[in-house]
């Protein structure tokens, strides 16, 4: 059995800041993630953040994502990847699971940082191979430059379906266009303002109702929806493609604080179900916290800055009150409170208000 | 090598050395270390097995390991999530048809 003050789990944004905090404030860390390489969503994020300036707006995720591990690796902060955790168990040690071998790791507190996952749409044929999650084609083409088809119908146009596209024309795929329910689209307008540039056709009002294809996809048919969503008959419309990607949205990947006991609450404005957890990102498990998209989904900048305030909160947990470590809270809640002015962010603020207290 | 990019406008791709894999004992080429699902995409192959209930194709849905619609047999074992097993010389994989079996 491995031990160690502060395990933790997930190396995306939110796990790097929160291992690096504590690390900095003197705690033993160790950081389990199931890739490669350290970085979580960034490493496949080839666009300029947007967010605050000190944290990085202007970058490209996929340079966050070196900077933030090379601190990390400099700090000395233990790694172990790619590796997976798959349980947590009575005695308050996880599981881990690295290749074939399975061990346990028992810290004195856990971050859980593991993110989310993408959500699923049905219609008719949606079990088709070609119907991928937007995320899943990026991470085939950003991280691992395959082509990951010919000719691309989205589905969603948050920011995620308004940034794939546009990397899937910088990688020279096809986009067919982009399906969007709303009557408006969902993302922010400079990545909506690309696509419109880029000349790709965006459905506003419009749903898929089904995938054609004989073993994968091959078209696509999207309908116009009325006010209340129901898709209007006569308006079918065909539309040939051979990959259609759902960017409807993020679930908190949530199922090892299920497994610890954890509080669980659904709270649509974070993204589902979420574990509970007061503003110092401690769950109903005084010794286990999160942060970043597993709390609520919502971006990078945002996702770093509650990484920093677990890690110190994990920290003075154990050590006792420390003033150092206060200053990094206070320093992130400002922050924090800043970024959420924005109009974006009106649903965070109201979500977070809705955790039942005790 | 066809199905890559080679060229693009931000990114630089550093990849393993090349090597044989079989797939439904046919030899293909790929890279050492990535998946040996963008292996098989990268070759054109989409369908990765056929569901236990109604035999329908099925392919990968998230890539990083949460989904498990990618299980497919590799070197006799079932039900290897392919979207994060790295690829290695020699590799054979297989489609996997309902629960697999071991070979
Ligand atoms: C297309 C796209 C564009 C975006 N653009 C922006 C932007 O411009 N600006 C911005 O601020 N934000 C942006 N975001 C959002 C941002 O990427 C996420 O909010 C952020 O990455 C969340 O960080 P995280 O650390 O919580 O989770 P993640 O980055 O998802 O990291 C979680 C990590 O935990 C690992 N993990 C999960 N479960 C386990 C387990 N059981 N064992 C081991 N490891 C595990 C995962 O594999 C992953 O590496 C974008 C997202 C997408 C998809
Ligand atoms: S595609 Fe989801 S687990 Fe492999």
């Amino acid at each position: 059995m491995i031990q160690t003050d502060i395990c933790v789990i997930g190396g995306g944004p939110a796990g790097l800041q929160a291992a690096i905090v504590a690390r900095e404030l003197g705690a033993r860390v160790l950081i389990i993630d199931d890739n490669p390489v350290l970085g979580g969503q960034l490493i496949k994020q080839t666009h300029k953040f947007f967010g605050s300036k000190k944290h990085y707006c202007g970058i490209r995720g996929i340079d966050i994502a070196r900077i933030l591990s090379h601190k990390v690796e400099e700090m000395a902060v233990e790694t172990i990847n790619p590796a997976t955790v798959i349980g947590y168990y009575d005695d308050d040690s996880i599981g881990v699971l690295k290749h074939d071998s399975l061990f346990n790791v028992k810290a004195k507190r856990y971050i859980f940082a593991t993110g989310a996952t993408e959500n699923m749409l049905t219609f008719e044929n949606s079990d088709l191979p070609g119907v991928y999650g937007a995320g899943a084609v990026q991470t085939l083409m950003n991280v691992y430059g395959v082509i990951p088809g010919k000719k691309a119908l989205v589905i969603g146009s948050g920011n995620i379906g308004l940034i794939v596209p546009y990397q899937l024309l910088q990688a020279g795929v096809e986009v067919a266009g982009i399906v969007e329910i709303l009557d408006r689209v969902g993302g922010y307008y400079v990545h909506a303002a690309k696509i419109k540039r880029a000349g790709v056709p965006v459905y506003l009002s419009h749903t898929i109702i089904e995938a054609q294809g004989k073993e994968t996809v091959e078209s696509a048919f999207i309908t116009r929806v009325d006010e209340n969503f129901k898709p209007i008959k006569g308006t079918e419309k065909r539309i040939e493609c051979d990959m259609i990607l759902i960017a409807i949205g993020l679930s908190p990947l949530c199922d090892l604080l299920y497994q610890a006991g954890c509080q669980i609450q659904y709270i649509p404005e974070l993204g589902g179900n979420v574990p509970v957890h007061n503003e110092d990102m401690m769950t109903s498990r005084p010794h286990i916290f999160v942060c970043g998209d597993l709390a609520s989904i919502e971006e990078a900048s945002t996702a770093m800055l509650e990484g920093r305030i677990a890690g110190a909160s994990a920290f003075q947990t154990i050590s006792g009150e420390n003033s150092n470590a206060q200053a990094v809270i206070k320093d992130a809640k400002s922050e924090l409170s800043i970024i959420r002015k924005s109009p974006f962010e009106q649903r965070i603020i109201s979500g977070k208000k809705k955790f039942k207290k005790g | 090598m066809k199905g890559y990019i080679f060229e693009h406008p931000i990114l630089k791709f550093s990849r393993g050395k090349k090597v044989k894999f079989y797939f439904e004992d046919k030899e293909l080429e790929g890279y050492e270390g990535q998946p040996i699902a963008a292996a098989l995409h990268a070759a054109g192959i989409r369908v990765l097995r056929y569901s236990e209930r109604y035999n329908r194709p099925r392919g990968f849905f998230c890539a990083v390991g949460k989904c498990s619609s990618c299980l497919m047999e590799v070197d006799g074992r079932p039900n290897v999530m392919v979207c994060m097993e790295p690829l290695k010389q020699g590799m054979r994989v297989y489609r996997q048809k309902g629960r697999g079996r071991l070979r």
